[in-house]
């Protein structure tokens, strides 16, 4: 029973890395750069809904909402200040920018909303599922995560599928230049796909915290590398790939944790990491890339 | 074109600019050390200031020179740090004097760590950009995460290694732990002092300098510009991405072994991936491919925050705004506008060798 | 010297070298032309390591070199240059000449480091030939120029010195003149005559001023949607009523 129950918390975990990947496999299909400080945009998320329900007594389901918002927006504003004048400059150049605007969040939290970690309530406030006679208990909000995770997923699939706006995304993330030239807005769809990636960063943040109840200046850093790697994993620029990507690395994470060390978790998630690049660059579901010569 | 050749080459020059400046430095801070007008506090931080020149100088090299951004240079940092430590503890009986067993343990720290960075180096430099950046966070905290469960233990019998186990119990007579897990490493002879550090400051800073200017930091240089241009000329491409990168881990080891002797007591954790962002900062404040400019940057961001109390706890607040700034600054077609209008040249672009 | 049999490479579905097949002899000034797109630049890849063949062989002086590293093509004899532009930006005129001499002098990463006696006396030679090389082009004066801040037709020039420099026997030339004003492209078929000469090459080159092409090439192949279009010598090809067609459209 023991195992059943780290899977589904593995499973839960997991769920919350995919959606954090599908923000970093987005940007990067589409700008072509690792965006650092996507973890931190998660960070600060939380912050507003804790502070939305625990001093202003919003409604939970509206505090997500307003969330969603102040993090869409923020998205936005990081990609036209920071990233945007950046777009023809060397991958070294965007890269270390990210990383700033990553610390700059981290740094600003730190700063507003001081050092001390917060307890974050289970904002939801879910019943736990009872198994096989009380002997299996899945808390709700594990529940709620997956069934978050696998709404988004489909949602985001058809959207890209079946819109206008989806469609040119694809087509940015094929080639910019042509998209350009048939008439596609490469700016705005860049604006766009920040925007989404880091609504959903909002949504990855509340079930990250409500799981673990901690939240301080430094609660997205970590989960958001692991989140990237899972985007890799799973190919970057894939949405399935996101999904598997990020499923199978909380498993492992969870697994490992219980039955190795949990102390050496992380250091094995990241050999997952390397082995993956080392084995298949592109990924379980990823492109080759050709480079112009 | 012969008596040309007779000169010294201008990074030659430039070296030497650098290090009679640095010796300049020493003997001035030796003299009002010496007659008492320094703080002790003050006292205290000129070796640290060395460390982080010293590792900002060989995360340069990578950097700047080989052009791939790592992000695990901490990693390289606490291998020389926890090998040369342990050595010190382990060979105490052994090798009586100090300064015997921290030069053993200098040059095993640093060529551990230089293997490290040719372990890590042969699967890592296959990558590119920003995947080769990641990759190298991951080592990093792979080797953190190994270290905190890594426990070194002493008895009359020998060394005795554990993982993830806590072995203190096991040992026999004479028991002493050197690696005790996620607490470290404590108690190591305090030998680094600003003698040393400037000393390997200067020997660093000569043999990177020589190696930029030679065929082999050509070679290194051309890849960084254009691998596929490198590849075409004939450069064996993994080869000299390898060296680069192995010397740039033994620099930092160099500066992980004078840390563990400079405090007493080292963890793993300390090794994170803040302290290679700082290593960061200043590598690229200072200007990347200039190792002056990531010496200065180094002494100064770690100085303001000890001269200005009130203002260390926005340290990082100003380090990101400070990266971000100067990227956008050096790349945004407004800024390059900007510049260009003004006639402003970067401090930091454009090499001496260049403008003779 | 080189032969290339039935060379193809498809990306996806798509035949972007079909079966191709070159005879080039020795000393030969040959020429690869076609209009935009035909895959020329994929047929220089393709030699050169960059991409490696679907199908087909490619034999340099009856060696079969096909699927080599780009380093190690290099090694056995063929440079080139780029049609993008591709030098060492931040390195000096002097410096990407002397990256090209890399594997033709020899002393260890240590005794640069130590700047033990075997450094001086190869740098020396080395400062010596690259200059040699740069005055062939007329670019000595330029030595210590950052090689990004040469003008266009100039950094052309850098690239030809910079491949030479690695002691080729088979020289690539992907669109030497472009960008050139006539009296630069009529000094560059100047040049072009006399390093072959000197330096005892053999020049394939892909262009697309007729001028050029007419003026210096020995024999053609003329590409079009990746297959053989015309092959010949330079006169019978440039008359042949199929590849006006392809050139004019229809």
């Amino acid at each position: 029973m023991s195992f059943i129950s780290y899977l589904v918390a593995g499973i839960s975990l997991g769920s919350i890395y995919a959606i954090m990947a599908l923000g970093y496999t987005m940007v990067y299909g589409i700008a072509k750069m690792l965006n650092f400080a996507h973890g931190d945009v998660i960070m600060i998320g939380s912050y507003v809904v804790f502070y939305a329900v625990n001093s202003f007594g919003l409604n939970p389901f509206v505090s997500i909402a307003v969330s969603v918002a102040v993090c869409t927006l923020l998205g936005i504003v990081i990609e036209k200040i920071a990233y945007k004048p950046l777009r023809k400059a060397a991958s070294l150049a965007v890269l270390i920018t990210a990383i700033g605007v990553s610390y700059l969040l981290e740094n600003l939290a730190l700063l507003f909303f001081g050092s001390d970690s917060k307890a974050f309530p289970d904002v939801l406030g879910l019943p736990a599922l009872s198994l096989a006679g009380g002997r299996l208990k899945i808390p709700g909000i594990t529940i709620f995560t997956i069934v978050c995770c696998i709404i988004i997923m489909a949602a985001l699939m058809s959207f890209i599928k079946y819109t206008k706006a989806g469609q040119a995304m694809l087509a940015v993330s094929e080639d910019k230049d042509a998209a350009a030239l048939m008439g596609v807005n490469v700016n705005s769809t860049i604006s766009l796909t920040f925007a989404i990636g880091s609504g959903l960063a909002a949504i990855a943040g509340v079930l990250l915290c409500s799981q673990y109840h901690v939240l301080n200046p430094y609660t997205g850093a970590l989960p958001g590398i692991k989140a990237f790697t899972a985007a890799v994993f799973g190919g970057i620029g894939s949405i399935p790939g996101a999904f598997v990507g990020g499923l199978l690395l909380g498993i492992i994470e969870d697994l490992s944790s219980a039955y190795i060390s949990s102390q050496l978790a992380n250091a094995i998630v990241f050999g997952v990491l390397i082995v993956v690049l080392l084995v298949k660059p592109t990924g379980l579901f990823g492109k080759a890339i050709h480079e112009k010569v | 074109m012969n008596d040309k050749m007779k000169k010294l080459s201008p990074s030659t020059t430039e070296l030497l600019k650098t290090v009679l400046g640095l010796v300049a430095v020493y003997i001035v801070i030796t003299v009002v050390s010496m007659t008492g007008n320094l703080s002790h506090s003050m006292n205290n931080i000129l070796a640290e200031l060395c460390i982080y020149a010293i590792i900002a100088v060989g995360l340069n090299l990578c950097v700047g020179f080989l052009g791939e951004l790592s992000l695990g240079h901490a990693g390289f940092m606490s291998v020389g740090a926890f090998v040369s430590a342990t050595f010190t503890h382990a060979m105490a009986d052994a090798i009586p004097s100090l300064y015997v067993r921290f030069f053993i343990a200098l040059i095993l720290g640093t060529l551990c760590a230089a293997l490290a960075g040719f372990l890590i180096g042969i699967p890592v430099l296959r990558l590119n950009g920003d995947y080769l950046a990641i990759v190298t966070l991951a080592f990093g905290e792979i080797i953190k995460g190994l270290l905190n469960v890594f426990y070194v233990g002493k008895d009359n019998s020998g060394l005795h290694f554990s993982f993830v186990t806590d072995n203190s119990a096991s040992l026999g007579e004479g028991r002493k732990m050197i690696i005790n897990g996620a607490k470290g490493i404590m108690g190591t002879p305090h030998v680094t002092n600003f003698t040393i550090g400037m000393v390997l400051l200067i020997a660093v800073l000569v043999v990177v300098t020589f190696l930029v200017d030679s065929r082999t930091g050509r070679a290194i240089q051309a890849i960084r510009d254009n691998r596929i241009a490198a590849e075409s000329v004939g450069i064996p491409i993994t080869k000299f991405k390898l060296i680069a990168f192995m010397i740039s881990a033994g620099i930092a080891g160099i500066a992980g072994v004078l840390y563990s002797h400079y405090l007493s007591t080292v963890t793993a954790s300390k090794f994170d991936f803040n302290m290679s962002i700082l290593v960061l900062v200043f590598v690229v404040l200072g200007g990347l491919g200039n190792f002056r400019g990531s010496i200065v940057s180094a002494v100064i961001l770690t100085l303001l925050p000890e001269l200005l109390r009130g203002l260390s706890n926005y340290r990082m607040l100003i380090y990101s705004i400070l990266l971000i700034g100067l990227m956008l600054f050096n790349w945004a077609p407004k800024a390059i506008e900007w510049r260009q209008m003004h006639r402003i040249k970067l401090p930091w672009k454009g090499k001496d060798n260049a403008s003779s | 010297m080189l032969q290339v049999k039935d060379l193809s490479i498809q990306f996806g579905g798509l035949k972007a070298v079909d079966g191709l097949s070159m005879d080039i002899a020795d000393g030969e000034l040959y020429g690869l032309i076609g209009p935009n797109g035909a895959g020329k630049t994929t047929v220089f890849n393709l030699l050169t390591g960059v991409y490696k063949p679907t199908e087909g062989t490619v034999f340099l002086d009856g060696k079969d070199i096909t699927g080599l590293s780009t380093t190690m093509i290099n090694k056995v004899g063929i440079a080139r240059t780029f049609q993008n532009i591709r030098l060492f930006a931040e390195l000096s005129v002097l410096d990407n000449v002397k990256v090209g001499l890399h594997n033709g002098f020899s002393y260890s990463t240590l005794a640069g480091v130590l700047r033990l006696p075997s450094y001086f006396r190869a740098e020396k030679e080395m400062n010596e030939r690259a200059m040699e090389l740069l005055s062939v082009f007329g670019l000595d004066t330029e030595s210590d120029t950052l090689s990004s801040n040469l003008p266009y037709g100039a950094q052309r020039k850098l690239e030809i010195a910079r491949a030479i420099a690695t002691g080729p026997k088979l020289l690539l030339l992907d669109e030497p003149a472009a960008g050139m004003n006539p009296n630069e492209t009529q000094e560059l078929m100047d040049t072009i005559h006399f390093i072959r000469e000197k330096f005892s090459l053999t020049i394939l080159l892909i262009e697309h001023d007729m001028r050029l092409v007419s003026g210096i090439c020995e024999r053609l192949t003329v590409l079009n949607f990746g297959q053989e279009l015309a092959q010949g010598s330079t006169k019978d090809v440039l008359n042949d009523p199929e590849v006006v067609k392809a050139y004019l459209g229809e």
